[in-house]
């Protein structure tokens, strides 16, 4: 992927290949400003490759679809809508009844009742990416990209929001590629961590997790992982 | 804290600090009083004979017709720019290359004062209420496209993309997202163009009409230096002016409107 930007070509993203299966949780973790989201906004068809292809189930990807969507790491929600309308936002096609069971649905799921009729202005940022996830959830895509959702969130918030992904994950499995730049997170969610290199960004590698769920942060396995990670990535695990 | 709740917080507050501005104002009109009877020169009408000028104008009908005519004026002016500057603007700011095409044409028209356009609209449409909302008209729009153009840049990306993520058509894009996105921008522009519109017609009506609270103003002078009448013009379009900005302003106030002005 080569951006032009005044005069000048920059390769952000090189040689890249990268097969996903169905129900996967994939981690992209890199150092910054390594390509990350342009790989995300690549996949979610938000931009076109300069060269190759993405497919998603064979067929080519054209642009932004329903059946992918994007959460965004801040500013992600409508503020001139309500919790519920928010969710209900990807739902117009449904009739009045359907809309409402779904939006229950999912301000159950994301553990956002009683805000039903509250204005993102005075949520929460952990409420505010909960609202996001839940209105992505709503349209049932086949895959969630989730961009750094847990950036701005403080450390606590930020541990939280991870098993509530997890445990939505687990309930309705959908295939979810999260870009993230803590390891810890990655180790934490993934069933593969895919390392890129800096920019030009190739795979540096895939990791595999083969930790069952819930994993412990002391366990050997998890601490031998995150090592290997971090080696990875080309840093040492002493501080 | 933001205005908003700094403007709460005064609405609910005690009377005697509500009451303050007004003590402000009335401590002001009656040092006016002192110091014009002090000097009966005919430099400046007091307050006292300023209020008969305006019970003047109650008594004789005049007041309503002359409020109605000036209010009737700068709402039809300001009523067909809005109607044609907005939808304009939004266009030609989405689409950067009409941008760059209207640009130049727009930065050469702005700067003319509307009042440099009373002689060609005393030409097209003769003395009377065309010429008057013709200049209001004129007035407006610029105002009004350059903050619908502004508005539409203003919108941060992510929205449209999201917009896009969610397989919405052209048509739901404008009602769901742009429309909401620009809204709160819109009405800020609104209600500065207000102000204007409201500067202009006052003009606009001492040289192109024969009625409103413009031409109450400069017959009162010419009918024999009723500079009485001339200040009870003054106080009157001011005050109208107020209320009408403090309409626009409670426009603001709309909960789904008001995500743009929170600190977010």
């Amino acid at each position: 992927m080569v951006f032009d930007r005044d005069g000048k070509s920059i390769a952000v993203l090189e040689d890249l290949n990268l097969d996903v299966s169905d129900g996967e949780f994939i981690c992209v973790v890199g150092p910054s400003g390594c390509g990350k989201s342009t790989l995300l906004n690549l996949m979610g068809g938000f931009l076109s490759p300069t060269r190759g292809a993405i497919t998603i189930d064979g067929e080519a990807v054209h642009g932004p679809d329903p059946r992918r969507i994007l959460v965004f790491q801040e500013r992600g929600v409508f503020p001139w809508l309500t919790v519920e309308g928010n969710i209900g936002f990807g739902l117009s096609r449904l009739s009045r009844t359907e809309r409402g069971q779904r939006i229950a649905h999912y301000v159950q799921m994301m553990r956002l009742q009683g805000f039903e009729h509250t204005y993102p202005s005075d949520l929460s940022g952990g409420m505010k990416q909960r609202l996001q996830v839940a209105r992505a959830l709503a349209v049932n895509p086949d895959i969630l990209y989730l961009d750094e959702p847990f950036g701005a969130l403080d450390s606590v918030t930020r541990h939280l929001m991870r098993g509530e992904l997890l445990r939505i994950w687990q309930a309705e499995r959908r295939t979810i590629i999260f870009v993230t730049h803590d390891i810890d997170e990655a180790v934490q969610l993934a069933d593969r961590v895919v390392v890129l290199s800096s920019r030009p960004a190739r795979i540096e590698d895939v990791l595999a997790i083969d930790i069952p769920h819930p994993r412990s942060m002391s366990a050997p396995r998890y601490l031998e992982l995150r090592d290997q990670l971090l080696n990875k990535i080309g840093l040492a695990y002493t501080v | 804290m933001t205005a908003i709740e700094q403007e709460k917080r005064f609405l609910s507050s005690s009377l005697s600090i509500r009451l303050r501005p007004i003590a402000f104002i009335v401590a002001l009109l009656v040092f006016w009083q002192i110091a014009v009877s002090r000097h009966p020169d005919q430099l400046l009408p007091g307050p006292l004979a300023v209020l008969r000028a305006i019970g003047e104008l109650l008594q004789h009908g005049l007041l309503a017709r002359y409020v109605v005519a000036s209010l009737f004026r700068v709402t039809w002016g300001f009523a067909l720019a809005a109607v044609l500057a907005i939808p304009l603007g939004l266009t030609i700011g989405w689409y950067r290359r009409s941008e760059m095409a209207f640009n130049p044409l727009v930065q050469i028209f702005r700067p003319i004062s509307p009042l440099a356009w009373i002689p060609l609209a005393i030409l097209w449409f003769g003395v009377g209420d065309f010429a008057a909302i013709f200049l209001i008209f004129v007035g407006c729009f610029f105002p009004l496209l350059l903050t619908a153009m502004s508005a539409v840049h203003n919108i941060p990306a992510v929205y449209v993309n999201i917009g896009r993520n969610f397989g919405l058509s052209t048509a739901q894009f404008i009602y769901r997202v742009l429309y909401p996105a620009v809204v709160p921008q819109l009405i800020i522009g609104a209600r500065i163009t207000m102000g204007i519109a409201w500067l202009v017609v006052v003009a606009a009506e001492m040289i192109a009409v024969n009625s409103g609270l413009g031409f109450l103003i400069i017959d009162a002078r010419n009918a024999g230096n009723r500079y009485d009448l001339v200040i009870a013009g003054m106080v009157i379009i001011g005050t109208i002016g107020l209320l009408l900005d403090v309409a626009m302003r409670s426009l603001e106030r709309v909960k789904s409107f008001r995500w743009s002005y929170s600190g977010d």
